[in-house]
């Protein structure tokens, strides 16, 4: 998943296309939450839910992970 | 029983990309609508998983909206790879597909423009990251910013505490200066959170400079929000999140630009993701009320 330039397995440059690939989904959320263009369509869906949507999965990663209690607690 | 929805998904030139063994969200089919010089690739969808209360619970729900987002992407992937595109935003919705035509007509121009200017661009992703581990140990040896005994009384600025540590009681053993094994901990502690400031600082000059770079060769560039490490699962602090839109005749030397700048500073790393259909460059057109 990672994709970092100098690892294996991702090559480019030499023409081979980057499809078909897992892409992460953070990654294509910033696009497809954010970009893409925007048009009233019949089923309108107040889409300012962008933040609504990221403030779900921060509540769902906050509830998953709790943060790593500071080193000064309970001591 | 109401008609059947349409979603839509991306706006090409008609006639628009043949997308045989692609299916589309639920796993509909993909197809093709068309008025004048404009297509439309759209799927029909059941009401009731995408009107208003099924939309938005879909969207609300990281399952449900990772296959809606997975399955909205494979189709525009697919359609980009075959004909410049124009998507669109996850979960455009009309009610049947002379909706959509009745769309294709009223936004002719503009979606003709867009075309135009996305026509042999491709969008790139770049992200770049701190790696503090690397950055530290790169740092510690050189220990320019060593206090030494007693400094530690210059407390560092109350903003730098991390969230939820609570001030340094240092009233123990009463010894003002000396050593203990709490104070050694307590300067180790300041030191690697200064030189992390340090490595901040250091990372985010970096980031600007990559991004100066890389927009020489872009036709147009678009900056997000850093990503949650927590939600990316990723190394390190993300400090550039950008998209560049790139010529294709530029594609070789833009990935060769990133793998230059990958590693080319000590705890840094520069990942890329792409190409990616046009999303981050569709703006800006929102549609005239």
């Amino acid at each position: 998943m990672t994709r970092t330039l100098d690892g294996e397995p991702v090559r480019y440059g030499d023409g081979e296309p980057l499809l078909s690939r897992e892409i992460a989904l953070v990654d294509l959320l910033d696009r497809l939450l954010a970009g893409g263009v925007v048009l009233t369509g019949d089923i309108t869906l107040a889409i300012a839910d962008v933040d609504l949507v990221h403030i779900n999965l921060r509540a769902l990663i906050t509830s998953v992970r709790p943060d790593t209690p500071s080193p000064w607690e309970g001591t | 029983m109401s008609d059947p929805l349409t979603y839509v998904y991306a706006i090409t030139p008609a006639p628009g990309p043949d997308l045989p063994g692609v299916s589309g969200v639920d796993g509909a089919t993909v197809r093709l609508v068309s008025s004048g010089a404009l297509a439309a690739v759209v799927s029909t969808v059941a009401e009731e998983s995408f009107d208003e209360t099924a939309l938005r619970t879909r969207l609300e729900q990281m399952d449900t909206l990772e296959s809606l987002a997975r399955a909205h992407h494979t189709v525009i992937d697919a359609a980009g790879a075959r004909e410049v595109v124009l998507p669109l935003r996850l979960a455009t919705v009309y009610r049947g597909d002379q909706r959509v035509l009745d769309l294709l007509d009223r936004g002719h121009d503009r979606f003709r423009d867009a075309l135009e200017r996305l026509t042999d661009r491709r969008e790139w992703g770049v992200k770049v990251y701190t790696d503090p581990s690397t950055a530290l140990a790169a740092e510690r040896p050189a220990g320019p910013s060593d206090p030494g005994p007693g400094a530690e009384r210059s407390a560092a600025p109350s903003s730098s505490r991390p969230v939820g540590e609570r001030p340094v009681r240092t009233s123990t053993a009463g010894a003002a200066g000396g050593s203990s094994p709490g104070k050694d901990y307590l300067r180790r502690r300041r030191q690697e959170q200064r030189s992390a400031e340090e490595v901040r600082r250091a990372t985010a000059e970096f980031a600007g400079r990559v991004d100066a770079e890389l927009c020489t060769l872009a036709a147009d560039v678009r900056h997000y929000r850093a990503q949650n490490p927590q939600l990316s699962g990723a190394q390190g602090e993300n400090v550039l999140n950008a998209a560049y839109l790139i010529p294709e005749d530029r594609t070789e030397a833009f990935t060769a630009a990133v793998r230059a700048l990958n590693g080319s500073v000590p705890g840094t790393r520069v990942e890329l993701t792409g190409p990616w259909a046009p999303y981050s460059f569709t703006l800006p057109d929102p549609e005239p009320a």
